[in-house]
């Protein structure tokens, strides 16, 4: 266990259970990253923070100085690694991580271009930058030629481009370029009033706007020292479990109309939408924005809505569950699924996929299970692992995770705790360090937070576990024909607004 | 009989030219009412034409005139099928002009100018359409010309009127041979029209389309006459089914005046059940991958040479 003198050294960070941090030098800083890679870890995010980079609203008067962070998640908890960069005439320089965790690539490209802070691996091409056209990688060879699709699609989709490089209808390689959605969140965050934050991190990605909230608050109250009531922590362990299944049921109608079967689509929009208006009902909201907020709840859940919540996810999950009867023996559909975008368990392990993805593969990593925080701790939460790695495993652990959530819902919602929704929260000191860690539907969902002075954020990083996917949907669509890109897609789902920040 | 003859041959193409976007409209309907959603209305792909037509037309800066003209001409090839197809009755004037087998023709040509209008601006969808739509018709033409072939055999005749005209008065049922051939026929039909299992027409993802991607960079009138002209498409491959194996109801060669005043409600039954089966037949089936449509096709080509051994041995 390599991992365990740097875990023993660490010391202990408020908000995630278990999360440690730990403060190293230019040369432990890649050995941690060695025991993790050799011990199984996973990267789960990495940023940079330089004080006084141009911001208008200069936060302190300390000199100007960089670091860079690094999560890994190991089956303890998380363990956060600063590394310090002193401040010099020369731009800041850190040892980069991409020989040990392909992901850190595209994570510490953005990095510089947030912050200027440059790691030391060679591939130096700009992320959300655009000023400049992109470097795509060609592939030589007799009857390659690339089709570019995007950023602008057909249909009403977030913007992404992609370039493929094909013989005939077989794909060679695909690369994605990001960051057209790029909106300046870090930089937002800086200033804002820390006790409102979780607005604006509900807004990281809005198809997972409990996981972000509920992180960003996770992370606030560890740094405040505030004891949520646990009717707020079920409740909120109850909005977790609705998103999760209203995104299954949205991603398998989807996966059904991809593979050209609208039957699909039209029953899990109707399930979906029966979903939505329950919570809407339960609520007062169709997707559950602002309503994790610190201290606890936004709204109460009286009994009888609760009830009534409870009737409706038992009916949904009852006709998802006979649904995927026709999908498991519908011959076209299962023909389109099975064997299409596979990614094995070696090289999703290699790549660091998270997640659900990962779950596909043959990743057993949920931390529900693994480090829960409360609610879950009591819950037993079963993880839905598949070997295959193809589409059909995936939708079959989107089956699976929807049929938990059900069982989930019911239990929280049938035992929800006698206490107040929320309690006041304290802004915390100047300085503080928290770290929230939710297991949302994509996968781990990780809020950074710092605090500043007079109760603001000094610094906050969001990070969704799609940074981790995206370069794996790049290996998974190897091989594959170019119009079976669309379903292998939808069968990742990843975020376009939560990785452009 | 002359004057009849051209009345009927004139109501065959205006009948064609107005109930294809409603033949359309009602397969959508039957497609949503099977799926269980609410239909959108029958007069929707009139809607659409109107408003295609009323649109100024965007061309690429390096589009060509065939890119211009393809529409027209692709639009042309389906009336004047329309107008060789017995779908109401069989004394038709224009009949001497082109027999079934041109019929077919007619059909390539109007792909071959689509596929190059396709590849004419230079896209990547366009071309990646126009490849796959070559594949699915070189496919699909000979399955066809199989599949037609039968019934010529049956008839001594490759004109299609003469096929009607005797399968029309001979027994009420299929004959095995053309039994095997409407099996081949129905699977040529999909992929011709860009149908589910082949295509998808309601997608919206470019990277899987076949006839959409050619038509992508198309605006106003062109796509309108795009559209208008695979609407006709998918009208004359049904009314060349009803030809071929339900020829009943069409106003025959001795029956006169008051044979079109039945052909013409028969045809309106004939197409909507026609509509409900293909959605039926849409909405059970998932698409499937473009490297299985092939073996979809080859099935077909099988079924339609069947069909033929069917007829040759039993000389039935």
């Amino acid at each position: 266990m390599p991992m365990r003198r740097w875990w023993d050294r660490a010391h202990p960070v408020v908000g995630a259970p278990g999360a440690r941090g730990l403060g190293v030098g230019r040369e432990e800083w890649v050995q941690v990253a060695r025991d993790a890679a050799a011990s199984g870890g996973a990267l789960l995010s990495l940023w940079t923070t330089q004080e006084g980079e141009g911001t208008r609203d200069r936060l302190t008067d300390s000199p100007a100085e960089a670091a860079v962070y690094c999560a890994y998640l190991t089956d303890r908890g998380v363990l956060i690694v600063e590394l310090a960069l002193p401040s010099a005439a020369e731009p800041a320089m850190y040892p980069g991580l991409e020989a040990l965790f392909p992901a850190a690539s595209r994570l510490q490209r953005a990095a510089f271009d947030l912050s200027g802070v440059r790691s030391s691996d060679p591939d130096a091409r700009p992320w959300l930058n655009h000023e400049r056209p992109y470097d795509f990688i060609r592939v030589d060879g007799e009857g390659v030629h690339e089709i570019a699709v995007g950023p602008v699609h057909a249909g009403t989709i977030e913007p992404g481009h992609f370039r493929f490089s094909v013989v005939g209808e077989k794909v060679l390689r695909l690369e994605a370029h990001l960051g057209y959605v790029h909106k300046g969140l870090e930089r937002r965050f800086c200033g804002l009033p820390i006790l409102e934050g979780h607005r604006l991190a509900a807004r990281v990605s809005g198809d997972s706007a409990v996981a972000f909230s509920w992180a960003y608050c996770q992370a606030l109250e560890g740094m405040s020292g505030c004891t949520v009531p646990q009717r707020a922590l079920w409740l909120r362990a109850a909005c977790l479990e609705l998103e999760r299944l209203a995104n299954h049921l949205g991603d398998l109608g989807a996966l059904g109309n991809d593979a050209g079967f609208a039957f699909g689509l039209a029953q899990f929009s109707r399930l979906k939408e029966d979903l939505l208006r329950a919570m809407s009902a339960a609520f007062g909201r169709r997707y559950l924005f602002d309503i994790v907020v610190p201290g606890g709840m936004a709204v109460d859940l009286p009994q009888e809505a609760a009830e009534a919540l409870a009737d409706t996810v038992r009916a949904v999950c009852a006709e998802a569950s006979e649904l995927r009867g026709i999908y498991d023996e519908h011959e076209g559909v299962r023909d389109r699924f099975t064997g299409a975008g596979c990614l094995d368990a070696s090289l999703a392990a290699r790549l660091g996929v998270l997640g659900l993805v990962g779950r596909a593969s043959g990743l057993g990593r949920d931390l529900r299970a693994d480090v829960p925080c409360p609610p879950y701790t009591g819950l037993q939460v079963a993880k839905a692992v598949q070997q295959g790695g193809d589409v059909a495993a995936r939708v079959a652990v989107r089956f699976d995770e929807a049929r938990e959530s059900g069982r989930l819902l019911l239990q929280l919602l049938s035992a929800l705790p006698q206490a107040e929704r929320a309690v006041a929260v304290e802004p915390p000191a100047d300085g503080a360090f928290g770290v929230g860690l939710i297991e949302g539907w994509r996968g781990p969902v990780l809020v950074a937070l710092q605090a500043g002075p007079q109760g603001s954020i000094r610094r906050c990083h969001p990070h969704d576990p799609s940074w981790q996917n995206w370069p794996a949907l790049e290996y998974a669509i190897m091989g594959n024909i170019v119009p079976d890109f669309p379903l292998i897609n939808k069968s990742f789902n990843l975020a376009y607004s939560g990785v452009d920040l | 009989m002359r004057t009849l003859d051209w009345i009927t041959q004139v109501l065959e193409v205006v009948v064609a030219l107005a109930a294809a976007p409603a033949f359309l409209g009602w397969l959508n309907q039957c497609r949503a009412w099977l799926q269980n959603r609410s239909a959108p209305s029958l007069w929707l792909p009139y809607r659409n034409l109107h408003k295609l037509f009323h649109k100024d037309a965007v061309l690429a800066d390096n589009a060509s005139p065939l890119f211009r003209i393809a529409p027209y001409i692709v639009f042309g090839a389906m009336v004047l099928a329309a107008g060789i197809i017995p779908s109401m009755g069989t004394r038709l004037p224009l009949v001497v002009s082109a027999d079934a087998i041109a019929l077919v023709g007619l059909f390539a040509a109007a792909r071959v100018f689509m596929s190059l209008a396709a590849m004419d601006v230079g896209t990547a969808f366009g071309t990646l359409g126009a490849r796959r739509e070559m594949m699915v018709g070189f496919l699909a033409e000979p399955a066809l010309l199989m599949v037609i072939f039968v019934a010529s055999l049956i008839s001594s005749s490759t004109a299609l009127p003469a096929i009607t005209e005797n399968l029309a008065s001979g027994r009420i049922g299929l004959s095995p041979g053309l039994a095997f051939s409407a099996v081949a026929f129905i699977l040529v039909l999909l992929a011709e029209n860009a149908r589910i299992p082949v295509d998808n027409p309601a997608t919206h993802l470019e990277l899987t389309m076949i006839h959409e991607a050619m038509v992508l960079e198309y605006s106003a009138r062109h796509l309108a006459l795009m559209e208008w002209a695979a609407q006709l498409k998918l009208f004359n491959y049904v009314c060349i089914g009803f030809a071929l194996f339900l020829p009943w109801g069409v106003a025959r060669a001795h029956i006169g005046p008051v044979g079109l005043l039945v052909a013409v409600p028969a045809l309106a039954v004939k197409l909507a059940l026609a509509g409900a089966g293909l959605a039926l037949i849409e909405t059970v089936s998932a698409k499937m991958r473009v490297m299985r449509i092939p073996e979809f096709l080859a099935t077909a080509f099988l079924f339609a040479v069947l069909g033929l051994l069917v007829h040759v041995l039993l000389g039935a």
